[in-house]
């Protein structure tokens, strides 16, 4: 298995912290299906824990994108939290940086939905 | 005085499941040749994303249709070759990814990345049908200490 989803609940906000890679195939199909399901839900305040992420390519990143445009379009917020730095680096290649709320604190990302 | 080149050929099927077999060789060549490990990881990326390309958009999960590397390591650089047998694709009419109106596509960074972290990439239609993408990084030049049989080790320069 390419990615491991490891799913919590603090209030209303979703955690979903993540081990593993994003990468095209099975990876990106987890992070979408995962999103996915909690949206299908009503659950649409979630934060990406990327801290677990080893490696993302371009179609990962694009699944990040999808996340974030599909949670906002349903009224709902995704932020990221524990960016490794080459993730940082991809974002910020394709000027995503701006894009993505991101946090390097888990609270203060709570706080954020506030 | 002539160069010697090394070539390595690889011929995969159109499955995604065999992208880690072409980067775990890459990763490999670009250890044995004494890239550092920063760019050695943007190169495995680099080569990540032209055989998904050529997988994916070029052909299109045909399973009768291979994608062919080839890794020339030359003296100055390493040079990655990837081929698919699809269509081809004019890379210049591809949407720009850095247009504001195109930020937030789900698709189409992979070139831009290539791009960037190889030092030059080209993209061709191959005679015989199919686009083929050459790709090279400069390898860095040998310290005079490096030749020396002292103790002193030095990284290999990064991007």
């Amino acid at each position: 298995m390419q990615l491991e989803i490891k799913e919590r609940t603090v209030g209303d906000v979703v955690i979903l912290e993540m081990f593993g890679k994003i990468i095209i195939g099975e990876g990106s199909v987890q992070l979408r299906d995962a999103v996915s399901r909690l949206r299908d839900a009503g659950r649409n305040r979630i934060i990406l824990n990327l801290g677990g992420v080893s490696y993302v390519d371009s179609s990962g990143i694009g699944e990040l994108v999808s996340s974030y445009t599909t949670t906002k379009n349903t009224g709902g917020r995704l932020k990221l939290l524990n960016l490794p730095k080459k993730i940082k680096d991809l974002l910020m290649i394709t000027k995503l940086l701006t894009v993505f709320e991101i946090y390097e604190d888990e609270q203060a990302a709570l706080d954020s939905f506030q | 005085m002539m160069l010697a080149e090394n070539v390595v050929e690889l011929t995969i099927a159109s499955q995604l499941e065999f992208i880690d077999l072409v980067t775990t060789l890459t990763d490999n060549i670009t250890s044995m040749i004494g890239f550092d490990e920063e760019s050695a990881y943007w190169i495995n990326m680099a080569v990540r994303e032209s055989v998904a390309n050529a997988v994916e958009h070029g052909n299109k999960y045909d399973p009768q249709k291979s994608v062919d590397i080839r890794f020339t390591i030359g003296v100055d650089a390493l040079r990655v070759t990837v081929r698919d047998h699809g269509e081809g694709f004019d890379p210049a009419t591809l949407p720009d990814p850095l247009d504001p109106h195109n930020l937030l596509n789900p698709a189409g960074r992979g070139i831009l990345y290539i791009r960037t972290f190889m030092d030059s990439v080209e993209y061709e239609r191959h005679p015989e049908g199919g686009m083929i993408v050459t790709m090279s990084k400069r390898r860095a030049p040998k310290q005079p200490q490096d030749l020396s049989e002292g103790e002193h080790h030095h990284d290999a320069v990064g991007n």
